[in-house]
């Protein structure tokens, strides 16, 4: 009796400990989002959709920045999420036991942890100080960095999920190996993968760090990748540091867009893959 | 589990293949018997023969010098306690193993005569003659209708019309066909367990094997399921020359024509069903079979 009565507090003491942690994580999380929407939401007109990015004094939006933050999130993923699932699937299926992959395995987690400001100044210095200017490519190539490491991850992480019968039960049928895994293992696992690129997006979405380094920004609508591109990040960096009320005001704005998006895509990578998940 | 186990970091086994020590711990060693030679009847028409195999999981010796046939078209049984080696006998018939690197088998295993642990042997032709049923029910995360095409995609190109009918003999060859004939492009996940079981066995049967490896296929089923099971194995074997592991005498009993006694990486006996459960001539296999230990 003694013994249980014993567990009981134990449980209470942990449970409360587990709240009141929860609370704290939340509560500042909160208070973020109603500043956000507190200073930001009264700014997010139509105009922002619509308008470049102004010279302080006048009236603007952020559709530079927005189309360019698009392209650069765009292209970033395009190289990352390959090289990320293809890396992920070698870690996952055919460096299990190998000692190149346990290193790969490792520099990896290192890079998954690496400050996106190291990111940037490598690709400043790899990219920039050689092509001699700022560019798209080179912001979103930065981006592909910090986004490959996430991929890779989740993606070895949900292919080992997969369980090993269902590999053997395929290799039983006599199904050569890129075929169990094309067929079968990323089958079962594709909710997850995406899942996990869908929150690397979240992820580069909000970077200014790497970007300051390379693509900079621009004042001026540039769907060109050779240039320096605008994007939200940068300019929401520039404009909150200006003294002028309209730039901040802008700002605010773009702060709570980027906020928004991936608040969006969170849920709805939540909502749309959670239940195809259990389906199977 | 074992420490053989803790040496491996990497490893990861099948629960079936992996041998445990606490079997040992049960028996004092003086009746494991390891210097007589194993009581093995000859088979009348035999499909395949194991000749001296050893297997390894890494250093550890898991199968002993086993030496038996396999008849056509009659069911052969495995029984034993766990951690017997029973289901890594079954693991080397189609070298499934060899999916775990550190894994490997020695001797012969002849498949009407040629050698199927011979590196020349094309493992996914192999595979295509000796269809494998797991302990788990194992449907591909895709339709009823693709988890049965996915086999047969791999070696015949059919017309359309011509799948739909291979789709329905498998499925209806497994018992399973009137239950699903209407849901054919529901996911396989959502069947029942004993339905799981069947479609497995429907998508096995469903590129013609030869033989048919059956890994405790009915050890995860209800007693309903399990009747299924063993009915359909019972019509299965005018077609089939089936192997079947179980840690259920009676099933084995049931389901069997010759059984396979084996103990500590040995084969102890193998003979006629019936011989095995009421006459058998090692006083291991008569210990194992009247439940003294195991």
């Amino acid at each position: 009796m003694k013994l249980y009565t014993r567990r009981r507090i134990v449980n209470a003491v942990n449970l409360t400990l587990s709240v009141i942690t929860t609370v704290f994580g939340l509560f500042w999380l909160v208070w973020l989002l109603w500043t956000l929407f507190d200073s930001g939401l009264q700014w997010l007109k139509p105009e922002i959709f619509t308008q470049m990015t102004p010279p302080p004094g006048s009236a603007g939006g952020l559709k530079n920045a927005i189309v360019g933050s698009l392209i650069l999130t765009g292209v970033a993923t395009l190289i990352g999420t390959p090289l990320g699932v293809l890396a992920g699937t070698y870690l996952a299926e055919f460096g299990r036991y190998s000692r190149v992959a346990s290193i790969v395995r490792f520099v990896n987690d290192v890079l998954l942890s690496a400050p996106s400001i190291i990111i940037g100044v490598f690709v400043y210095e790899m990219v920039v100080v050689t092509t001699g200017h700022f560019s798209g490519w080179a912001g979103s190539l930065a981006l592909a960095l910090i986004m490959i490491p996430v991929v890779v991850r989740t993606t070895e992480d949900m292919m080992r999920l997969v369980p090993d019968t269902l590999r053997e039960a395929a290799a039983a049928l006599g199904a050569p190996r890129w075929r169990i895994i094309c067929t079968v293992v990323y089958r079962a696992s594709l909710a997850g993968i995406l899942t996990g690129v869908l929150l690397a997006i979240a992820r580069i979405s909000g970077e200014t760090a790497p970007l300051l380094f390379t693509a900079l920004n621009n004042q001026f609508s540039s769907t060109d990748m050779s240039g320096p591109m605008p994007n939200l990040p940068v300019v929401i960096f520039q404009f909150a540091m200006s003294p002028y009320d309209d730039w901040q005001h802008l700002a605010w704005a773009g702060a709570l867009l980027i906020t928004l998006s991936v608040l969006i895509l969170n849920i709805v990578t939540r909502t749309v893959l959670r239940p195809r998940r259990q389906e199977k | 589990m074992t420490s053989k186990e803790g040496t491996l970091p990497f490893q990861f086994m099948a629960d079936s293949g992996t041998p445990s020590s606490a079997a040992a711990a049960a028996l004092p060693p003086a009746q494991v018997g390891g210097q007589e030679t194993a009581s093995v009847v000859e088979v009348a028409n035999p499909k395949m023969a194991i000749e001296e195999l050893n297997f390894f999981y890494g250093k550890y010796r898991a199968l002993e010098s086993i030496n038996m046939q396999v008849a056509e078209k009659r069911v052969t049984a495995f029984i034993g306690p766990s951690g017997c080696g029973k289901s890594t006998v079954l693991r080397c018939f189609n070298r499934i193993f060899e999916l775990y690197p550190d894994q490997r088998a020695t001797g012969k295993i002849l498949l009407d005569g040629a050698n199927v642990l011979d590196k020349r042997q094309d493992l996914n032709m192999l595979r295509a003659k000796i269809g494998m049923v797991f302990q788990k029910p194992t449907p591909f995360p895709m339709s009823i209708y693709d988890n049965i095409t996915f086999g047969i995609r791999l070696y015949e190109r059919l017309s359309r019309s011509e799948m739909a009918d291979r789709v329905e003999w498998a499925l209806t060859k497994a018992a399973l066909w009137n239950e699903v004939k209407d849901k054919l492009k529901q996911g396989g996940g959502r069947l029942s367990g004993g339905q799981q079981q069947r479609l497995c066995i429907a998508r096995a049967i469903a590129v013609k094997p030869e033989v048919l490896l059956l890994d405790e296929p009915a050890s995860a089923l209800d007693p309903i399921s399990t009747a299924h099971i063993e009915e359909l194995i019972d019509e299965l074997k005018s077609d089939y020359t089936i192997v079947i592991v179980t840690h259920n005498m009676q099933q084995a009993a049931r389901v069997s024509d010759y059984t396979a006694f084996m103990y500590l990486g040995r084969l102890i006996e193998f003979d006629y069903t019936n011989t095995i459960f009421t006459n058998p001539r090692r006083k291991e296999t008569e210990d194992y079979i009247t439940g003294r230990y195991g």
